[in-house]
């Protein structure tokens, strides 16, 4: 899956570990999952939809 | 077993530092004993049986570790880490038993049993996951 999990990131000048803590996950799996090494499961997915008050499809599409 | 130090992975280090602590004492108190009172019958299998009690400790703590993560990609990874040591653990234990069965290789194992290759599996299960899933190797971590 493709994300837009760094652009959403910089537009609020979050780092990975900032967005780590937000989501009580490690900078290791913000990272992993930006980079599109892993796929969240759908409730840590909605966990990033409610951080960023998006819904999921405009933060996760399909490759 | 990574960087990680979320509250199960401290558990983790914490439980690991009480058993190895009781497996030394369990081996070297075992081999005393052994040595300077020859125990025999129920004992003497009850006292070889001490020093692996700890390993098996160290065997739960590993497992607890994968049920008690709540980062879900850290937890991945531990599993990963695991099953690597068990695939590890069991294909030179494999080769080794089939080189003893056609007696290429004296039997016995000198010592290192089945524990010792999975704790060295595990080892190379972390470089392994570092290597095809880590930031060590990439340089895409951003700050």
């Amino acid at each position: 899956m493709k994300n837009r999990l760094k652009v959403l990131r910089a537009e609020r000048d979050w780092s990975q570990q900032d967005l780590g803590e937000r989501l009580g996950v490690s900078r290791q799996s913000v990272n992993a999952i930006e980079k599109g090494r892993y796929d969240p499961s759908l409730p840590l997915a909605f966990s990033i939809s409610e951080v960023f008050g998006l819904p999921i499809e405009e933060i996760f599409s399909r490759d | 077993m990574t960087q990680n130090t979320s509250p199960a992975v401290k558990r983790y280090l914490r439980r690991i530092a009480v058993f190895m602590t009781l497996y030394m004492v369990a081996l070297f108190g075992a081999k005393w004993l052994f040595q300077a009172f020859v125990p025999q019958g129920a004992l003497a299998y009850a006292l070889a049986i001490v020093p692996a009690l700890p390993l098996i400790g160290v065997f739960w703590a590993v497992m607890r570790l994968l049920v008690e993560e709540r980062d879900e990609y850290m937890r991945m990874l531990f599993v990963r880490q695991s099953l690597f040591a068990t695939g590890f653990c069991l294909t030179i234990m494999t080769i080794w038993q089939w080189l003893q069965n056609f007696e290429l290789v004296p039997p016995g194992n000198g010592g290192f049993g089945a524990a010792f290759l999975w704790f060295i599996g595990l080892g190379v299960g972390a470089i392994y996951n570092q290597v095809t899933m880590g930031d060590t190797f990439r340089k895409e971590a951003d700050q």
